[in-house]
């Protein structure tokens, strides 16, 4: 993960000729000159003077680094941002010394300064690539890997680690170092989730900023002095927040290692598929790792609109559920095996005879836009009650939302459900108990935990439910049509704040099961007789086009960070 | 001939002076402050005037006083650079954690004069419109703490300190707080962190000056303690009589503490740069010369972490006159006067004023394995290259002086010491554990190839031994590994 979103501001221009605007300056990186802001977002996203390292990011050249980052205060330790640098020499009024070319005289600092921190003043040049930089990067390389006990072939971080990195590019083949390495504790439980390696540790601090200043919870500090310092949290304390995993994405090395992860598999054999973490409303943006149909980890996906660099520990550890050995996986009619074109066909001769009024629909909050608007299709067909079960939980101050369900906001925009979800929920129990509705779809949720008792489902003319893991619901089905989790299919979610956004599937589900949004396509066509696209993204633009809130919105639109709608 | 010239140490040495106030009031203690408080204001020819605080900060820069820290940074300019518009309280901490190794000239203020100090500070509090002020005092100083706190109270109780100060309004409270026992502590930022309750680590610069962004993120002071003595006797004399003192630009006196190979080690106050290294170490005044025998090998000139001078070194100075003119001239070490401008020309520096004399008694190798061993002990580790590079140096030092060492770590501990200083770190301690370093192993460095040599030949001989025992013990087996060996190599003696 380098740098953050510095994209916008990119304003490189020739050779200087107009004056730049009295909110930028111009400076030179490396001899070519870039227009920058004045002050730029600092960690919390407040105007600071622009640095000496966002300038470079601007001029498009990387400056290597450990202790920065982007979205924590700077702690200016890791001293591998280090750069030279000039400012134009001034005469006695003041006034620029010009050489006789007419370009202003630079002077060259004696000392070298961390463009990490190092803000930058108008005509200042920068110089990232002299022998003298290569040569400090070089010295602090090897600083760092003396007593690191260079240990790739175990360790979790090898090819994403940033040593391995920047040793390839500044690194010695050999060491030179003959001494006794300094010894640390190993394979240290901080807390329930994190697992810490101190002699692989570089120090940065990156994990103890996070979690004073991000997370509020100063659980990590350090001990002793000088090369013998270590990590570590207070006696009989353990480092146990809801973001501790955040941790281990930002450190730069494999000091700290997911207790869930660690040892499960190498990253680069890792699939990274951009999705949406589907554990509550606040919709994180998530990379999912896997292979072979294998979901190994979630990690945070960079997103200022909505998680910033972070995901919480209990969304990203909200996976197993989808290598459950109990997943549905079979179509099943009457509780016999059966086919998807038996089933479509018996589902589409029954409701073919239903009459407007005799169908209910609950559909899940935790369905994408495209399905609860295709089961918002069939609900308008009937003229059918329908509604979404609300999920509450217990929210935290930083991401974690006490809506449960990832698409609430889905569930209103589509019309499955009103701004108080739930609360059709008892008409339809009434309307069920009445014998008015006769066919009930359920996709996703177990209607026996909100008031229909199993004898009532029974009484049903038709139950058809999809879910991707079995219930008291899914045992009465008619027809139980086995779906997709998030991470098996594509689609989007709206969160609670309005912001549409796309996630893509990592992997296939298992058995016959299919994404949830390709059968009902296939169920509302055939039921209603509308044409209706039969891949994603054009599914998503009719959605766009027939619901008013996602109007003028595209499935290509919405990018990797999505599209904020009022809701 | 050479003497001392003694202005703070003035009373402080004298038979029968004690620390307490009475005789600090009975030697015209406090006449200085309550001239200070009361200075009438002062109009100028342009018609401008000069409040008190005003007249005595002009003072303090007329006077050309330098940090007594180490720095040796003017200190009418360290308070110029102070945020008074920022609309938050100013603070002043006294740097009382002498800490560099060979130095202990604070101490003896702290000791046997804490009034002095006090009443200098009050009066650096008042020029600055300081209210809340601390001395940060090394942990070890415990009985130091315990006179400074005493000479508080009785400050206090005589109205010299606390509310309303000599019936002037002026309002000042004083704090003594005690080190854990950190070098770094003396670092200023490091010694801000470290009274806001924190790991002393040094704080990167910019953007937190502490003129400006220093104590609990206020515009702070940080002076040492005989910086501060100094402002009580500015006041008293004035700014002009006080640049009298010394030499141009090197205004004052100087304490000097002299330790090491010595016949007469001690603290000596003298006029900077009226006194020569040479007549600092020979003078029956001062050092009064090596014992009997011995040969001058080395001088540390300003603390550990000064660079080293090798006797007989002859030391080009070049320098630049008021006049902006450079003059370059060559002169031997020991003619070098003691004071700021010259040193640092000379390609150290004075430091804290402590000066450590080596002779030939010792290796240079050990003199530097044990500076190095406190350096990487001290190390804060919050920056790469002094966290790892102190310890790395040390250990080869170790190795190197228990007969473990190799040729080639000479030049190994120069092209590491040279990773390390000059901004490559936060603080300024990655230039003090390796400018010894880099002195140390160019000046002396014979000394480290020969112990490198010397241990390279003999395991050469241990395995040529070793590996001629077992081609004698299993017949028929060619002594393969014997004949391999390089021949032994000459052994250089040592110094």
């Amino acid at each position: 993960m380098s740098a953050g979103s510095l994209s916008s501001n990119p304003a490189v221009t020739s050779a200087g000729s107009v004056a730049a605007p009295p909110e930028t300056l111009r400076v030179r990186v490396n001899g070519k000159e870039v227009v920058v802001p004045r002050t730029m977002p600092d960690w919390q996203g407040r105007p600071a003077p622009t640095t000496m390292l966002q300038a470079c990011e601007i001029a498009g050249v990387t400056v290597p680094h450990y202790c920065y980052h982007p979205k924590l205060p700077v702690a200016g330790n890791c001293r591998m941002c280090l750069v030279e640098y000039g400012t134009p020499a001034l005469g006695p009024d003041r006034q620029p010394i010009l050489n006789p070319d007419g370009t202003p005289r630079i002077v060259r600092s004696p000392r070298p300064a961390i463009a990490c921190a190092t803000p930058v003043s108008p005509g200042m040049e920068i110089y990232t690539d002299t022998p003298g930089v290569r040569a400090m990067r070089a010295g602090v390389l090897e600083f760092l890997l003396i007593n690191h006990p260079l240990d790739c072939p175990i360790c979790d971080q090898a090819g994403e680690c940033k040593l391995q990195e920047y040793a390839l590019d500044y690194g010695e083949s050999r060491s030179r170092f003959v001494e006794a390495k300094v010894h640390k504790p190993k394979a240290v439980l901080l807390g329930p989730r994190i697992v810490f390696d101190a002699e692989r540790c570089i120090l940065c601090t990156r994990c103890i900023r996070f979690t004073r200043d991000i997370v509020g919870d100063d659980a990590l500090g350090i001990l002793n002095r000088g090369s013998y310092n270590t990590i570590a949290t207070a006696p009989g304390r353990a480092f146990d927040n809801n973001y501790t995993l955040n941790t281990v994405d930002i450190c730069p090395v494999g000091a700290l290692t997911s207790r869930d992860f660690r040892f499960q598999m190498r990253v680069w054999f890792l699939k990274e598929t951009k999705s949406i973490c589907p554990s509550c409303g606040t919709g994180c943006n998530i990379l999912i790792g896997s292979r072979q149909g294998r979901i190994y980890r979630y990690t945070p996906r960079p997103n200022d609109a909505v998680n910033s660099h972070w995901m919480c520990d209990y969304g990203r550890l909200n996976y197993k559920w989808i290598h459950r050995p109990d997943r549905l996986q079979k179509v099943l009619i009457q509780g016999q095996p059966s086919t998807w074109e038996r089933a479509m066909l018996e589902m589409v001769q029954r409701l073919r005879q239903a009459t407007p009024g005799t169908v209910a629909i609950v559909a899940s909050a935790r369905l994408s836009n495209e399905e609860l608007w295709l089961l918002a299709r069939l609900k308008q067909h009937f003229r059918a009650l329908s509604d979404a079960v609300p999920r509450e939980g217990e929210g935290d101050h930083l991401l974690l939302h006490p809506d449960r369900n990832p698409n609430s906001q889905g569930a209103r925009l589509t019309g499955i459900c009103y701004t108080e979800m739930g609360s059709v929920l008892p008409r339809i129990l009434d309307q069920v108990q009445k014998g008015t509705v006769r066919t009930l779809l359920v996709f996703g949720e177990d209607m026996t935990r909100h008031g229909f008792e199993p004898d009532l489902l029974q009484k049903l003319d038709t139950l058809i439910v999809s879910d991707v893991l079995p219930n008291a619901t899914t045992a009465l089905a008619h027809y139980l049509l086995p779906g997709s989790a998030p991470a098996e299919k594509s689609g989007s979610f709206t969160n609670v704040q309005g912001r549409v956004q796309r996630f893509h599937a990592a992997i296939a589900p298992p058995g016959d099961a299919r994404p949830e949004w390709e059968m009902l396509a296939e169920l509302v066509e055939k039921v209603t007789g509308q044409r209706l696209p039969s891949h994603l993204p054009g599914l998503f633009d009719a959605m766009a086009a027939a619901v008013p809130a996602y109007r003028g919105l595209t499935w290509a639109g919405l990018g990797d960070l999505g599209v904020s709608v009022p809701v | 001939m050479p003497a001392e010239y003694r202005l703070i140490l003035k009373h402080a040495s004298e038979p029968g002076y004690t620390p307490d106030l009475a005789c600090y009031l009975r030697h015209g203690g406090y006449e200085t402050l309550r001239k200070g408080l009361t200075l009438a204001p002062k109009t100028l020819p342009d018609g401008r005037v000069l409040s008190a605080q005003e007249q005595i900060r002009e003072e303090v820069l007329r006077s050309g006083l330098r940090g007594r820290g180490g720095a040796g940074f003017s200190c009418g300019m360290k308070w110029n650079f102070v945020d008074r518009k920022s609309g938050k309280p100013v603070y002043l901490i006294c740097n009382a954690d002498e800490s560099e190794p060979g130095t202990f000239k604070d101490r003896q203020i702290i000791y046997r004069d804490p009034h002095q100090l006090l009443e200098g500070m009050i009066l650096a509090c008042f020029a600055n419109d300081v209210h809340l002020a601390f001395i940060y005092i090394r942990g070890e100083f415990v009985e130091g703490a315990r006179i400074l706190e005493r000479a508080l109270e009785e400050a206090r109780a005589h109205g010299f300190l606390g509310r309303n100060i000599l019936g002037t309004g002026y309002d000042l409270e004083i704090y003594v707080h005690r080190g854990a026992g950190a070098y770094i502590c003396g670092e200023e930022t490091g010694l801000i962190e470290s009274l806001e309750g924190k790991r002393p680590y040094p704080r990167i610069k910019p953007p937190y000056f502490p003129a400006v962004l220093g104590l609990y993120m206020c515009p702070t002071i940080v002076n040492n303690v005989e910086t501060l003595c100094n402002i009580k006797h500015i006041v008293a004399m004035g700014g002009a009589e006080f640049a009298r003192i010394g030499t141009p630009n090197n205004t004052g006196t100087r304490l000097v503490s002299l330790s090491g190979h010595v016949r007469r080690p001690g603290c000596y106050e003298i006029e900077t740069g009226k006194v020569t290294l040479g007549e600092l170490i020979f003078d029956p005044a001062f050092g009064g010369g090596l014992r009997e025998g011995r040969q001058l090998q080395a001088i540390i000139p300003g603390g550990v972490s000064a660079k080293v001078f090798r006797a007989g070194e002859r030391v080009t100075l070049r320098r630049r006159g008021l006049d902006g003119k450079e003059t370059v001239e060559e002169r031997d070490v020991l003619d070098l006067p003691y004071d700021f401008d010259t040193l640092i020309a000379a390609g150290s520096m004075s430091g804290s004023g402590a000066i450590i004399v080596v002779d030939d008694s010792v290796s240079m190798v050990e003199v530097l394995a044990n500076i190095s061993a406190f350096f990487a002990h001290e190390s804060c580790g919050q920056c790469t290259p002094c966290r790892e590079g102190s310890l790395w140096m040390a250990k080869i030092l170790q190795r190197l002086a228990a007969g473990q060492g190799r040729r080639r770590d000479a030049d190994d501990l120069l092209h590491i010491a040279d990773n390390i200083p000059g901004g490559r770190t936060i603080c300024a301690f990655g230039d003090a554990c390796s400018w010894p370093v880099q002195s140390t192993v160019q000046k002396f460095k014979e000394q480290f190839v020969a112990r490198g040599a010397e241990a390279e030949a003999r395991r050469a001989a241990q395995r040529a031994a070793s590996a001629a025992s077992a081609a004698a013990s299993t017949p028929g087996r060619a002594p393969v590994e014997a004949t391999a060996q390089p021949p032994p190599v000459a052994i250089p003696s040592g110094s």
